[in-house]
């Protein structure tokens, strides 16, 4: 989607980064020896893995091998058959409204509703992030949706839904974005400006979780690779 | 803290775009107790004795038409979810499609209730007993459907297994709230069925949120 109007640079969000609660390089989440299973069947066990503030943690497999569900036993949504999650080396079940508030969670689906315009769904992520409320066109026209900002979810196209959606990581103020499959249906561009944001997010602090199947082609010291293997 | 306003503004919107979701069944309401005259004879005596089953059971079934589709939509697009995984802004959002559903589908019962009362002959005691049954039953009502609807929200079909879930749980309104229209037509204090119905709306008050955020969470999970 090419700019309709063309965007000064004075009109970018300016993002301001505050520090956040856990330095850089300072132990963010640790798993200890997960074990999921999901209807008789065994996704992973054992699974340990640490992410410090400032670090990308790519989850890799194939379809199926417990990706998403290993996401969402990080994002809390689900618990581990076996093992414990620790944040800032507490478990998470004792600390969880801290780790809920410091975490950025998009899944699968992508959280927009198709009846609602990309302001106002914006607007209702910002108000569940305990935000002010804030004039959201010049974040959707650095995201390639000016003029588009008034119209119903259900018109864009599924590219453009993804962007909708991820714009919320523009204002999040989380310091742990856990994010799954948050390339599907971008273009190239989006994907080179999402992977620029990141490695802003990252630089500043912030740590990553994500789950993709295209080689990350950002270059970042704290890169980390995890590959689940499809079990039967 | 996180504030109720932009949630409730966002249903509201939902609905001013969504009309069929809250007309349905407010005009399901009007149809069945229109044909009610039809179908058991304009007889004047027999429509004012039968007309407090007949309005509760009809705002009984309405209510539980509109509650089907209140999570659908944000369960599948995935908002419940990221929703849970932030956890603050759970009870705020329930709270506001609460307010929400009470808007739209127990308010116009109330605000529709002089027409019923036109359509069943029901005398101007009975008509007062019944605005203030609805007043106090309709909040009732939404909680109960909005309880209903977070536990079925993963089932595909949970249409029957809603109305299965829910309507035990309506019949001591339904028995409380025909009682005290009933004792309004004939001239008698109703002040206690009236004194019960507050109460159970209170209680469901205080629970239900809560247990409207659990039943999410065990959804998504």
């Amino acid at each position: 989607m090419r700019a309709i109007f063309p965007i000064v640079d004075s009109q970018r969000p300016v993002i301001k980064h505050q520090p956040f609660s856990v330095p850089v390089g300072q132990l963010l989440l640790q798993a200890q020896s997960l074990s999921c299973i999901r209807q008789d069947r065994v996704l992973f066990e054992q699974l340990s893995l640490q992410v410090h503030a400032g670090e990308l943690l790519q989850v890799a497999g194939k379809n199926g091998a417990g990706k998403s569900s290993l996401l969402r036993l990080l994002a809390g949504l689900a618990t581990p058959d076996e093992g414990q999650l620790l944040y800032c080396q507490q478990p998470v079940a004792d600390v969880a409204t801290d780790y809920a508030a410091n975490l950025c969670y998009i899944g699968h689906q992508s959280g927009i509703h198709e009846q609602l315009t990309a302001l106002e769904n914006l607007a209702f992520w910002r108000a569940a992030a305990e935000l002010p409320p804030a004039d959201d066109f010049a974040l959707l026209a650095t995201l390639g949706l000016a003029g588009l900002e008034d119209i119903p979810c259900r018109m864009l196209s599924a590219g453009q839904q993804r962007r909708v959606s991820l714009a919320r990581l523009w204002f999040s103020h989380s310091q742990l974005w856990i994010l799954d499959e948050p390339f599907t249906a971008l273009d190239q561009s989006a994907i080179a400006m999402l992977q620029q944001f990141f490695l802003q997010h990252l630089t500043c602090g912030g740590a990553i979780i994500l789950t993709t199947h295209q080689p990350l082609s950002m270059v970042y010291d704290g890169l980390n690779t995890v590959e689940l293997a499809y079990r039967w | 803290m996180v504030t109720l306003g932009p949630f409730l503004k966002r249903e509201l919107r939902l609905l001013a775009r969504q009309k069929a979701d809250w007309l349905n069944p407010v005009l399901f309401f009007i149809i069945v107790l229109s044909l009610f005259p039809l179908g058991v004879g304009p007889e004047p005596n027999l429509l004012r004795i039968i007309a407090p089953g007949v309005i509760w059971i009809a705002a009984l079934l309405s209510v539980l038409l509109a509650a089907e589709r209140l999570f659908k939509d944000d369960y599948r697009n995935g908002v419940v979810e990221q929703l849970v995984a932030s956890r603050q802004p759970l009870l705020a959002f329930v709270l506001a499609k609460l307010l929400a559903n009470w808007l739209s589908t127990g308010l116009p019962l109330v605000l529709l209730s002089p027409l019923v009362a036109l359509l069943l002959n029901v005398d101007m005691p009975s008509f007062i007993a019944m605005l203030l049954t609805l007043l106090l039953g309709t909040p009732l009502l939404s909680l109960l459907s909005v309880l209903g609807a977070a536990l079925t929200v993963s089932a595909d079909k949970g249409g029957i297994l809603l109305a299965l879930l829910i309507l035990p749980l309506y019949i001591p309104l339904l028995i409380f709230a025909s009682a005290a229209m009933e004792a309004a037509s004939m001239a008698l204090p109703y002040h206690g069925q009236l004194a019960v119905m507050l109460a159970m709306l209170l209680f469901a008050l205080a629970l239900v949120p809560v247990a409207v955020t659990s039943a999410l969470k065990i959804n998504v999970s």
